[in-house]
């Protein structure tokens, strides 16, 4: 398992030798400081949350400019500022891949998905899908996929942040480890319980701008160090390595027909997961038009774009300076090589910034993460389902608050307890949930006209089954090196990533369940939704008095 | 939660015919516009990705191919998906304030001058 799916979000677990660069102090001292100031800004923000318009979606408030900032803030976790970083400067051409991958997937969120789900939802997917189908089995069916996708997320990034403390805070035992997790999951549940959506916006915004202007700096320096030019970079770092093959692609990937297609299976996964994932989605409902929805994924496209150019700089710069043997050999391994590269150019000063703005990305994810879980359940299985819709507003959000802890705890717990485990294999799930279980019926729905609930249920259930059900019985899990499940092999499904099959299977099952199902929608529903979906009727109201 | 506008569960939809509004000349009109902007471009940006996908995966000498210095072909078509990426971006910004927002705009405000009622929110929105 070389050809893991997801170093883009790959966190150090090995926690080999005490070694640790720079100065803990230092990075605890920076990383406190921001906690300091961002709770100062969530307590001022959430001085007039009242509303579950208010909790969940920020009252509308925001501007596209602000929230597309927050979607990169969002979007662009630590693991994925380290993992591609790592993957360029140990494997070359084959982590570039990754950035290519995650960029253009927003084409899909810019063309087919973020305006039409603004005029239509209201706080989560599950508004958007049940739109005009019944009711409770789509509401359940979506908020059980929204559950999933999220919580196998927050299990990566809260182990991630356990194992990242190895190399940054030279915390190293599996206690100390743990109570760094804990302390992050409090600090999360505390973000989230006071500011709601208004305040964890707020984090993802300055832990964007850190995250992008320290990656911003480190570009400019790594390319100076090589006259401005990256053909002069470039062969610094086959000079380093002493492999010509890291400018192109195959090191990685090429090993084997399988790995090709296992590549394959991811670069399809990575495209349509992106416009799929529940936590990206209910940032559009933040700002009060599509318009401004519009504006926001522009902004996305350009930040995030900025970004994983910068990490193309980098990742060669690491190889350059310091040398794939060097990095691999490090704590944390391959995913060292960010902080590495910081040390080698700013020395502890650098480093303590780089490291915390790692961190504090992990907090700030984990905590657009949790909103977006609690209020799937609150507004979705609570509001809808359970209480059918007979619940005031500030019960719902009674009930969002302490779903928060509820799940705050719960990704604690399995955070402690996936320590160690294969983080790759918990977000390729969620990546390949998200395409496989939500896509089908998110396109569906806003485009085809007879599309009906069976057929939404068929290919929300079949694209969460299938995609579980492959990762369970692949590699990852059981019979390889580097498997979660060492002494067993069960691992009949040859690739790491089941987006090949498992997308494909959700389109079809989708298309299936609706021709076969006897039942027709409502077609004035169809004919609102539609309406609705263009010209933002009604959506745009809400927000004017 | 059943006074919001927005959503199914409290069918004040009901004040509109959104049929009706369906079969207008000028929703279909904005229709078209958007399908026919959206749809072969999500089709072209696919095919460009997945040809670049394919020839990562299996033309690893044709990509190694030098072009200038240590910059070969894949590098500089990588680049180019970053290149066509805000390209298309750019493409549908404009298009979308040219050709789409001005139909939708009319045709929300005529919608909402028929039937008042049927958008106002008395429960959410700002407070």
């Amino acid at each position: 398992m070389i050809a893991l799916p997801s170093a883009a979000v790959r966190v150090p677990l090995q926690t080999a030798e005490a070694t640790t660069v720079g100065s803990p102090l230092l990075n605890i001292g920076i990383f406190g400081l921001f906690v300091a100031i961002t709770l100062v800004i969530v307590l001022r923000a959430s001085r007039n949350n009242k509303t579950a318009a208010d909790y969940y979606a920020a009252g509308r408030s925001f501007t596209g400019g602000q929230n597309g900032t927050a979607i990169a803030g969002d979007y662009l976790s630590a693991a994925s500022f380290l993992g591609i970083v790592g993957a360029i400067a140990i494997n070359g051409y084959d982590g570039f891949l990754y950035s290519i991958g995650f960029l253009v997937a927003w084409l899909v969120a810019l063309l087919l998905v973020a305006e039409l789900l603004r005029n239509t939802g209201k706080f989560t997917m599950a508004d958007v899908l049940s739109f005009r189908l019944k009711q409770r089995p789509v509401r359940i069916a979506a908020a059980i996929t929204t559950l999933a996708v999220c919580f196998f997320y927050l299990l990566a990034q809260m182990a991630g942040a356990g194992g990242l403390v190895s190399l940054l805070l030279g915390i190293n035992d599996r206690v100390g480890q743990s109570v760094v997790i804990t302390v992050v999951g409090v600090l999360m549940i505390m973000y989230v319980l006071i500011g709601g959506m208004k305040g964890t916006t707020w984090v993802q915004i300055i832990k964007a701008c850190l995250l992008i202007a320290g990656a911003f700096i480190m570009t400019v320096w790594v390319l100076a160090l090589h006259d401005f030019n990256l053909s002069t970079l470039l062969g610094a770092a086959i000079e380093t390595s002493g492999n010509a093959a890291i400018t192109s692609p195959g090191l990685q990937y090429g090993a084997s027909a399988t790995t090709r297609l296992d590549f394959l299976s991811l670069a399809l996964a990575l495209v349509l997961g992106t416009a799929a994932l529940p936590h990206v989605l209910m940032r559009f409902y933040t700002v009060p038009t599509a318009k401004e929805a519009r504006r926001s994924v522009v902004w996305a496209i350009w930040l995030i774009g900025a970004f994983y150019l910068f990490t193309l700089v980098l990742g060669y710069g690491a190889s350059a300076l310091i040398g794939a043997e060097r990095i691999a050999a490090a704590p944390g391994g391959v995913n060292s090589a960010a902080p590495l590269l910081a040390y080698e150019l700013g020395g502890s000063i650098l480093l303590g910034l780089i490291s915390a703005v790692a961190f504090a990305t992990i907090l700030a994810v984990v905590a657009g993460l949790t909103i977006t879980a609690a209020a799937s359940f609150a507004h979705d299985i609570y509001a809808s389902v359970i209480r059918r819709g007979k619940v005031d507003p500030d019960g719902e959000v009674k009930v969002a608050r302490r779903t928060v802890v509820v799940i705050g705890l719960l990704s604690i717990l399995g955070g402690i307890g996936a320590q160690g485990q294969n983080v790759a294999f918990l977000v390729a799930l969620a990546f390949a949930v998200a395409a496989s279980a939500n896509l089908p019926t998110i396109l569906y729905s806003l485009f085809w006209r007879k599309f009906n609930t069976q057929g939404a249920v068929w290919s929300m259930y079949g694209g969460l089954g299938s995609a579980i059900l492959l990762i369970a019985l692949s590699p990852v899990v059981s019979g390889g090196e580097k498997s979660m499940i060492q002494s067993a092999d069960f691992s009949l499904f040859p690739l790491s990533n089941p987006g090949i099959v498992s997308i494909p299977l959700a389109f079809f099952l989708g298309w299936l369940g609706t021709v076969l199902s006897r039942t027709t929608e409502d077609p004035m529903k169809q004919a609102e939704m539609e309406v609705r979906s263009l010209t933002g009727v009604g959506a745009e109201k809400a927000t004017d008095h | 939660m059943g006074s919001h506008p927005v959503g199914p569960v409290d069918g004040s939809g009901a004040a509109v015919d959104f049929t009706k509004v369906q079969q207008t000349e000028q929703f279909k009109e904005l229709r078209k516009r958007h399908r026919s902007f959206v749809f072969p471009m999500a089709v072209f940006f696919l095919l460009w990705y997945f040809a670049y996908v394919l020839l990562a995966d299996y033309a690893h000498e044709f990509m190694a191919t030098p072009v200038f210095g240590n910059i070969n072909i894949g590098i500089i078509l990588g680049l180019l998906q970053f290149v066509s990426t805000f390209a298309i971006t750019m493409w549908y910004v404009s298009y979308a304030n040219r050709r789409l927002d001005p139909i939708a705009a009319q045709l929300r405000h005529e919608l909402e001058e028929a039937a008042p009622d049927a958008f106002i929110d008395p429960a959410g929105g700002k407070k």
